[in-house]
């Protein structure tokens, strides 16, 4: 479990354009500067949004990232619903739904 | 000189980047509120406009989280979520470095406040700006309270942190507006984003009002997070405000739940009396 340097990773990506367009050329050149495990470099790179919010990654750093990846906000809300149905509730963090469902 | 202007209001990203999937009479009369704290803005001719905002992290991490920060630069930039999904285009800010230092320093007088030469915005303040000074023609000086990756700073440190910002705005002979800027009861970027519960809300915002310091301080974290959401730790931004203008009253311009914005939208101002 390496949800910090997760989170970290999203934290560049996410204030950084020329590190943007390096990930989307070569996703893998950007991942090996940092210590994932097998689940979290998938997650990073399909992308699933839904399973990156089960892990624990702060909504506010997830948010971003579900738009660069071109989700529409319908579609991220509900990419996170789904994986509650899939994977259970957040695993860590404050982000852990109060009734493990999503209340809307 | 002192403070000439003082307020509150929210920053969702949802509020320009959402606005054409909302109601039209919610955008119609909450972007009325928000022209309407411009222009009370612009009446109050301010040399800067320090916005107490809680970021989203664009600059701060945990690797090294500062629970209060203070920009301290000529020019910022902004925003760094995709511009048309947040519906506001990238765009210099203009900063001015020297009096963030005559700031910073004084507020170290009190509280252990680091600082930033480099600051880029998210909505946290590019949303605020957008309707506050669209133009980017005054100079911001942004600030940041750790709302967002625990451990956080407690809300008697948020008080004493508007306190000692105010006696920093005493001190420089610029005319200084001040702006809060954070939600109430929201559970922003999750399942349950568009839940706000609006009794919280109003009682939250009442004792806002009243800059009633003994009940803006008696919530826990915990009881914020069951109650109010993870984006209810942002009410430090607002508790930061009524520090800062301890013994006035303030009023609530506008509050209407508005679930496709994520939060409830609030606008406030304080009341500061004659300012010249």
């Amino acid at each position: 479990m390496s949800l910090y340097y997760v989170q970290k990773l999203l934290y560049e990506l996410n204030r950084d354009e020329d590190l943007q367009t390096q990930f989307f050329a070569d996703k893998d050149s950007v991942l090996a500067d940092y210590k994932l495990t097998e689940e979290e470099r998938l997650a990073l790179t399909t992308p699933d949004i839904g399973l990156l919010y089960i892990l624990g990654v702060n909504g506010q750093i997830l948010m971003h990232y579900a738009a660069m990846c071109g989700y529409a906000w319908p579609e991220y809300i509900q990419a996170m619903r789904d994986a509650l149905e899939k994977y259970g509730n957040v695993r860590a963090g404050l982000y852990v739904t109060t009734d493990g469902k999503g209340a809307v | 000189m002192s403070l000439v202007f003082a307020g509150v209001c929210s920053h969702a990203p949802g509020i320009t980047g959402r606005k054409h999937m909302a109601a039209r009479d919610d955008v119609d009369t909450f972007y009325a509120a928000l022209d309407g704290m411009r222009s009370a803005l612009e009446a109050s001719k301010p040399d800067a406009l320090v916005v107490i905002s809680a970021e989203h992290f664009a600059n701060f991490f945990m690797n090294n989280m500062p629970a209060y920060c203070i920009g301290m630069a000529d020019e910022y930039y902004g925003p760094i979520e995709d511009p048309q999904w947040l519906g506001i285009a990238r765009t210099a800010v203009p900063g001015n470095a020297d009096l963030s230092r005559r700031v910073i320093q004084q507020v170290l007088q009190d509280v252990d406040v680091a600082y930033a030469e480099e600051w880029k915005f998210d909505h946290g303040i590019s949303v605020p700006l957008h309707f506050l000074t669209p133009n980017y023609d005054l100079d911001i000086i942004p600030v940041n309270i750790n709302c967002q990756g625990p451990p956080l700073t407690p809300l008697h440190r948020a008080w004493a942190f508007g306190e000692a910002l105010r006696k920093a705005c005493d001190a420089v002979p610029e005319r200084i507006a001040i702006v809060g800027t954070g939600g109430i009861s929201h559970w922003p970027a999750t399942p349950d984003s568009g839940k706000i519960d609006a009794d919280w809300d109003r009682d939250f915002l009442d004792r806002w009002q009243k800059n009633d310091k003994q009940q803006l301080l008696a919530y826990t974290d915990e009881q914020t997070w069951r109650e109010a959401g993870q984006g209810g730790f942002e009410i430090r931004t607002f508790i930061a405000v009524a520090a800062a203008t301890q013994g006035l009253p303030a009023r609530v311009d506008y509050y209407r739940p508005i679930p496709i914005f994520a939060v409830g939208c609030t606008v406030g101002t304080v009341d500061l009396g004659e300012v010249k």
